[in-house]
C-alpha cells in the first residue's frame, strides 16, 4: 500500500467532474454516454479503494454488479439511440426537445 | 307481521292497512299489466281497487260501532334519530273512518264515472294511451288520501298531504300540452304546486315547532304536551296553529292562497270532482278537525281561522257570480263552501264542519260530474257538427255557459241531477246542504255575529249563482249549434250521477237536528264544545235568503229570453263596474302577478341568475381559471426540453442537499 488513499479519491473526483461536465456540456449523445460511464467508473474506483483499504470484499463484489448493470444500461441506451437516429437522422440531444412545455 | 298484533279489540280492525294497499294494488296492476287489460279493463281494475277500499272502510266503521274508542295499529318504526321517534302507525277512529268512507265512497263513484268520461276525453283530445295513466294517478290519489286520513302522527299525515298534492299536480296537468299557448295546463299545474308549497312550508314549520316544544309528532302526545304547556307558552301555541293555518289555506284554497283552485279546473272533470271539490281540498278541514285540541288551546288562532274562512267564503261567492265557464263557477263555489267548513271547524264546531264536508262532497261531486256530462254532450255535438262537411261555424268553447242554454230537453237526466245538486248547494230544505249549512250558521250565531252575517250573505249569493248557472245552462233556447245537438250521456256516467243525487237528497239524514248521529259518532274522537241547537228562526231566514237568491236569478236569467247572452250578462247592466270586477276575480290574480310573481321572476332571473350567478360567481370561477393558466404558462418555461438543463438542475439539487447535510 504505497500510494495513499487520498490520491485515489482525488483521481476519482477528477473523473467524476469530467463526467459531469461531459454530460452537461456535450450535445452528442454518444459522448454523453461515455461521460456517464466515466462517472460510473469514478464511483467504482472509490468502492475498490476502500474495499482494499479496509480489507473487505463487499466493495469489490459491488463493483461487479455496477459494471453488469452499466453494461445492460449501455445496451438499452445504444438501442434507443439507434432508434432515434433512424427517425431523426441525428443524435443531437438538443434536438430531442419535443416534450418541452 | 301486521296481523300478529293481539291487543286489538276486534280482528276486523287489522284490515285497516288494506284501505291503502288496495288502491296501491290497483295502481300496480294498471301500471304493469294495463296495456294488456285494455281500456275498459284498466278502468274496472281501478274502480274495483277503490271500491274494495270502500268496503274495508265500511267494515272498519262497523267494527268501530261496537267499541268506538280510537285504536292505533303499529306497522313499523320509521324514523329514530336522537330523541325523535316516528313510527308508521295507522289510526282508526270515528273521525278517520268518516273521512275514509267519504274518500273511498265518492271516489269509487267518480272512478266509475271516469270510465265513461275519460273514454270520450282521450278520444276527443287525441291521445288514447293516457287512459291508463289517468287511472294510475287516480288510484295513487286514493292511496295518498287514505294515508293522510289514517295517519297517527303529523309526519305520516304530511306524507299523505304531499302525496295528494303530487297527484293534484299530475292530474291538473294531465293534458299538459294543451291549454293557452300550448302550455296553459302545465302552468296551471305548476301554479297549484307552487302555491301549495307555500302553504306546506307553513305546515312544516308547525311540525318543526311541535318537535321542538313537545318532542313528538304523535297526535295524542302532542295534544297532551300542549295542554300542559298552554298556560305558560300561549305564544308558541298561537304561532304553531297559525303556521298550520297556512298549510290549511294552501291545501283547502283559503285566503290568501286560494288562487290555484280556479286554475286547477284545467284538469279533466273527474279530477275536479274528486280532488278539487270532494276530497283533497277538504284535507285542510280535516287537519283542523284532527288538531282540534291544539286549536282549542289557542282561541286567538280560532278567531283568525274563522275570519279567514268567512272572508274566503264571501269573496269566492262574489267571484262565482261573474264567471262564464261552467267549471269555474263550481270552482269558486267550492272555495266558498270550503270557507264555510274552515270557519266552522275553526271555531270548534267540528261536527258542523265535518257534516258540511260530507254533504258538500256529495253534491259538489255531483255538480262537477254533471257539468262534465254537459261538457261531454257539448263536445260530442261540436265534433259531430264539425264532421259534417261544410260547417263554417268555428269550434266553440264547450265549457262556456254563454254557448249553452236549452239543454234541459236535450239532457233531461243530467238536468235533473244538476238541479238536485244545485238546490242542495243553495241550501233548500230538505236537501243535504240545508242541514249542514244550517248547522254551521247556528254554531256561528253563538260565536260571532259579524261572521254569521258574512256567511248568511254568502248563502244568498250561493243560491243566486247556482240559480244563474242552472238557468244559463239548461233553460231557455240553445245559443249554439252544439247545445242544440247535445245528447244525453251513457249509463256508466248517469248511474254514478243518480247515486250521488240520491246521496245529495238524503245526506242530511246523517245528522238530523235532534238526532245528531254524526255528532255522537264523532264525539268519541273529538272533544266537542256545546253544539248549537237547531233554531227555526235561522233555518227559516237562511232558506228564505236562498229562495230569494234563486228568485233573483230567475228574474235576471230565466224570465227573459237569454238569446243575447253571448254579448253581455244581464247583471252587467245593473252592476256595471262591480260586475266587471267580479268577472275579473277582483283582479286578485293580476295583483298577485304584479306584487309577487313578476318581482320574484325579476329577482330570480335578473338579480340571481344574471347578476349573481352569471356575473359574480362565474367571473370568480373564470378568473381563478385564468390565473391558473397564467401560472402554468410561467412554470412551463422550466420544461425547455433540453436534457442537459434537467441534468444541471439535478446536479445543483444534489450539491445543495449535500452542502446542507455537510454543514448541518
Amino acid at each position: 500500500m504505497g500510494i495513499p488513499v487520498s490520491y485515489y479519491l482525488v483521481l476519482s473526483a477528477i473523473m467524476f467532474v469530467i463526467g459531469i461536465l461531459g454530460v452537461l456540456l456535450r450535445r452528442n449523445a454518444l459522448v454523453t454516454f461515455m461521460s456517464l460511464e466515466m462517472m460510473f467508473n469514478a464511483a467504482n474506483l472509490i468502492f475498490v479503494t476502500f474495499a482494499a483499504y479496509y480489507r473487505v470484499l463487499t466493495g469489490q463484489i459491488f463493483v461487479f454488479f455496477v459494471m453488469t448493470v452499466a453494461a445492460a444500461e449501455v445496451a438499452v441506451g445504444l438501442a434507443l439511440m439507434v432508434a432515434i437516429f433512424r427517425t431523426k437522422h441525428s443524435i443531437d440531444l438538443d434536438q430531442m426537445s419535443s416534450l418541452k412545455g | 307481521m301486521i296481523f300478529l298484533e293481539k291487543n286489538i279489540a276486534d280482528p276486523l280492525l287489522n284490515l285497516a292497512p288494506l284501505v291503502i294497499l288496495f288502491p296501491l294494488l290497483g295502481l300496480a296492476i294498471n301500471l304493469l299489466l294495463g296495456r294488456r287489460l285494455g281500456e275498459k279493463g284498466a278502468g274496472v281494475v281501478a274502480s274495483l281497487a277503490s271500491g274494495s277500499s270502500f268496503v274495508i272502510s265500511l267494515l272498519l266503521t262497523l267494527s268501530l260501532q261496537a267499541h268506538p274508542q280510537a285504536f292505533t295499529l303499529p306497522l313499523f318504526q320509521w324514523i329514530s334519530i336522537g330523541s325523535l321517534s316516528v313510527s308508521w302507525d295507522m289510526r282508526v277512529d270515528t273521525l278517520s273512518t268518516t273521512m275514509m268512507l267519504v274518500v273511498s265512497g265518492v271516489g269509487t263513484l267518480i272512478h266509475v264515472y271516469a270510465i265513461g268520461y275519460m273514454y270520450n276525453d282521450v278520444h276527443h283530445q287525441g291521445d288514447v294511451g293516457r287512459y291508463r295513466r289517468f287511472f294510475v294517478f287516480f288510484n295513487l290519489f286514493i292511496a295518498a288520501m287514505m294515508l293522510l286520513v289514517s295517519a297517527n302522527n303529523y309526519l305520516v299525515l304530511f306524507v299523505g298531504w304531499e302525496g295528494v298534492g303530487l297527484c293534484s299536480y299530475l292530474l291538473i296537468g294531465f293534458w299538459f300540452e294543451k291549454g293557452k299557448d300550448g302550455i296553459g295546463n302545465a302552468r296551471a299545474a305548476q301554479k297549484a304546486f307552487v302555491v301549495n308549497r307555500i302553504g306546506d312550508f307553513g305546515l312544516l314549520i308547525a311540525l318543526f315547532m311541535m318537535f321542538w316544544w313537545f318532542g313528538s309528532l304523535e297526535f295524542e302526545r302532542v295534544f297532551n304536551a300542549a295542554r300542559s304547556l298552554a298556560p305558560a307558552q300561549q305564544g308558541v301555541l298561537l304561532a304553531m296553529t297559525l303556521f298550520m293555518l297556512m298549510g290549511v289555506a294552501g291545501k283547502s284554497a283559503q285566503l290568501p292562497l286560494y288562487v290555484w283552485l280556479p286554475d286547477a279546473m284545467a284538469g279533466p272533470t273527474p279530477v275536479s270532482a274528486l280532488i278539487h271539490a270532494a276530497t283533497m281540498v277538504t284535507a285542510g278541514v280535516y287537519l283542523i278537525a284532527r288538531s282540534q285540541p291544539l286549536f282549542a288551546l289557542a282561541p286567538a288562532a280560532q278567531g283568525v281561522i274563522c275570519w279567514v274562512g268567512a272572508l274566503t267564503a264571501l269573496l269566492a261567492a262574489t267571484i262565482a257570480v261573474g264567471q262564464m265557464d261552467i267549471k269555474k263557477v263550481l270552482a269558486y263555489s267550492t272555495i266558498s263552501q270550503l270557507g264555510f267548513m274552515v270557519a266552522a271547524v275553526g271555531m270548534g264546531a267540528i261536527t258542523a264542519g265535518m257534516f258540511h264536508l260530507i254533504t258538500h262532497a256529495f253534491f259538489k261531486a255531483l255538480l262537477f260530474l254533471a257539468a262534465g256530462s254537459v261538457i261531454m254532450g257539448m263536445e260530442g255535438a261540436n265534433t259531430v257538427a264539425h264532421h259534417h262537411a261544410g260547417n263554417p261555424e268555428e269550434e266553440i268553447d264547450p265549457q262556456d255557459m254563454r254557448n249553452m242554454g236549452g239543454l234541459q230537453k236535450r239532457m233531461p237526466l243530467t238536468y235533473g241531477v244538476y238541479l238536485v245538486g244545485a238546490l242542495a248547494l243553495a241550501g233548500i230544505a230538505p236537501l243535504a246542504g240545508f242541514f249542514s249549512k244550517d248547522e254551521i250558521l247556528v254554531s256561528l250565531w253563538d260565536y260571532s255575529l259579524p261572521i254569521f252575517l258574512l256567511l248568511l250573505l254568502t248563502s244568498f249569493l250561493t243560491a243566486f249563482y247556482m240559480g244563474r248557472q242552472v238557468l244559463m245552462v239548461f233553460a231557455g233556447k240553445a245559443r249554439s249549434q252544439a247545445a242544440q245537438q247535445a245528447s244525453e250521456s251513457p249509463k256508466v256516467i248517469t248511474i254514478p250521477l243518480l247515486i250521488l243525487a240520491v246521496l245529495s237528497l238524503l245526506g242530511g239524514l246523517i245528522n238530523l237536528p235532534g238526532v245528531a248521529t254524526l255528532e255522537k259518532w264523532l264525539e268519541h274522537t273529538v272533544a266537542m264544545p256545546e253544539a248549537g241547537h237547531f233554531s227555526p228562526a235561522i233555518a227559516l231566514s237562511s232558506t228564505l235568503l236562498a229562495l230569494l237568491g234563486l228568485a233573483l236569478a230567475w228574474v235576471l236569467y230565466g224570465y227573459r229570453s237569454l238569446a243575447k247572452l253571448q254579448q253581455s250578462d244581464p247583471l252587467a247592466n245593473y252592476l256595471g263596474v262591480i260586475f266587471h270586477a267580479v268577472q275579473n276575480q277582483w283582479w286578485i290574480d293580476s295583483l298577485y302577478q304584479r306584487v309577487f310573481v313578476i318581482p320574484y321572476r325579476y329577482i330570480s332571473h335578473e338579480v340571481l341568475a344574471q347578476w349573481f350567478d352569471q356575473e359574480t360567481i362565474d367571473t370568480m370561477a373564470h378568473d381563478l381559471g385564468r390565473w391558473n393558466q397564467w401560472f402554468a404558462r410561467v412554470l412551463s418555461y422550466l420544461q425547455n426540453g433540453f436534457v442537459r438543463t434537467y441534468g444541471l438542475v439535478v446536479l445543483l439539487g444534489v450539491v445543495v442537499m449535500l452542502a446542507f447535510l455537510a454543514t448541518r
